[in-house]
């Protein structure tokens, strides 16, 4: 077991861009956990992510993704599971217990076409779109986009975390951490998630509680900031993200 | 497993995450019983149903009092939690780590862009009585193109099965969602080899559970193939 600690502090490389969701879990999972690795800083905005090295890494052209030796993976979730195996975290972080790890997966697998892609399509609409296409979106969009988030955040708390501190119970896990980055991004955009939701703040202050304020504030920083950056940031940064918002958004 | 009862699973056979839990739950001959919910008759909405699961989707699984809804999830359950072969959901990290990696994909690639063909092209005009609107079903088979492109190249590779030699949960979950466009008529792997290929050893993998499970999809496509 020593030997795959060595080469894991020396080898891993995680590439992170706290900015986007997946990052930001796999961040404050590693770090919580004090799990070493080699954290290459990047934007969505520098290109690095379609360069040649970074490919070799991970063909699914995503971030974040991990190499532990000659073993590559990508994909946020399946990347804590692993690194929860492999380390050994504490248990309320992925339980052994069949019961709760079903629970852990339940929401884990219902968050991806639900929270998330509501969440981060308001981020879109109301802040980076306008930034990179030198226009506003549709109110009607960004309405629908509002909408379905609210519906999300319903159904969380009613179906998810309903009386509970943590989704799965007493504990936090890794349901609750890819939960909150996922709120947190509208904030992002100014949107004002926790007002008149004070089940959900509450639920909020207890995760960042259990990860540590500090480790929160510093993952959440940049999101935090990104409409002051938006504001002075030079349009022509985000001109190679057109098509792909052209693409995923606006078609 | 004494003294336990068999596991309840609540599904419509025309929802493709319904298909991968029967299937899986007959071809490793868990005990179980189903109780069809037909959401064309909208009974995932009956306040009892409600009650089992407030998100009023199926498939939910119900084992002696825990009720568990999400495919993937039901699925890594059953395999865990019954004397299943250890390739559906291997117990070493690295292995496990690739189902997982499979599983996490799918939900907004091969489940989104191949339901979205299926949808336009099958389901709402037959809602609907409408024509297929053409330019949305064009934008959602290139999705599909995208995707399968990357399930080839970047999952299955030169491997016998999506996460390695053997057959998975990656799998099951796959193939199920490429058949639904079967449904209006459409093979999407038609000009695929690869992709074909690999839908052969899933099939002959999981034989008679397979086309058991499928036979709606079949009747379907003989009703569309039939109105054409």
């Amino acid at each position: 077991m020593s030997c795959a600690l060595v080469s894991v502090q020396s080898s891993t490389g995680c590439g992170v861009a706290v900015i986007y969701t997946p990052c930001r879990s796999v961040y404050i999972f590693t770090k919580k956990n004090n799990i070493q690795f080699d954290h290459k800083k990047i934007t969505l905005f520098d290109g690095y992510q379609y360069g040649e090295e970074y490919g070799k890494i991970n063909l699914l052209r995503k971030l974040p993704a991990i190499k532990d030796g000659d073993f590559c993976l990508a994909e946020s979730i399946a990347i804590m599971m692993y690194l929860a195996e492999k380390f050994h975290t504490p248990d309320h972080w992925y339980p052994a217990d069949l019961q709760k790890r079903a629970r852990v997966n339940e929401y884990l697998s219902w968050q991806h076409t639900a929270i998330r892609t509501h969440g981060s399509r308001i981020l879109w609409f109301k802040l980076l779109i306008p930034k990179a296409m030198g226009v506003e979106v549709p109110k009607e969009k960004l309405d629908n986009a509002v909408e379905s988030f609210d519906g999300s955040l319903k159904l969380f708390e009613e179906k998810f975390l309903q009386g509970k501190p943590f989704i799965v119970g007493d504990q936090i896990s890794l349901a609750d951490l890819v939960a909150i980055v996922e709120i947190m991004q509208p904030v992002g955009a100014g949107m004002d998630v926790f007002e008149n939701r004070p089940k959900l703040k509450a639920w909020k202050d207890r995760v960042r509680e259990e990860i540590g304020a500090e480790l929160f504030d510093e993952a959440h920083q940049t999101i935090l900031s990104l409409q002051e950056e938006v504001k002075t940031m030079d349009p022509k940064k985000m001109e190679p993200l057109r098509s792909k918002i052209l693409k995923y958004f606006l078609s | 497993m004494a003294g336990r009862q068999a596991v309840k699973a609540y599904l419509d056979l025309m929802s493709q995450p319904c298909r991968a839990v029967l299937i899986f739950l007959k071809n490793n001959k868990i005990p179980h019983t189903v109780e069809h919910i037909a959401i064309r008759k909208g009974q995932q909405k009956t306040p009892e149903f409600t009650k089992l699961n407030p998100m009023q989707k199926v498939p939910v699984l119900e084992d002696n009092g825990f009720v568990l809804t999400e495919s993937d999830a039901i699925l890594k359950y059953l395999a865990t939690t019954y004397n299943v072969p250890d390739h559906w959901y291997p117990k070493l990290p690295e292995k496990r780590a690739r189902v997982d990696e499979y599983t996490a994909w799918h939900h907004a690639n091969t489940r989104l862009h191949a339901a979205t063909v299926f949808w336009l092209e099958g389901l709402l005009p037959l809602m609907t009585g409408q024509p297929t609107n053409t330019a949305k079903l064009e934008k959602a088979l290139s999705d599909l193109d995208g995707t399968l492109d990357k399930l080839e190249n970047m999952f299955l590779k030169r491997q016998a099965f999506l996460c390695g030699d053997d057959i998975s949960l990656a799998d099951l979950l796959a193939v199920c969602e490429i058949m639904q466009p079967l449904g209006s008529g459409r093979d999407v792997l038609k000009n695929r080899p690869n992709l074909l290929s690999w839908r052969s050893r899933v099939q002959s993998s999981l034989s008679d559970s397979f086309d058991e499970a499928h036979a709606i999809v079949y009747r379907l496509r003989e009703k569309f193939t039939a109105k054409l």
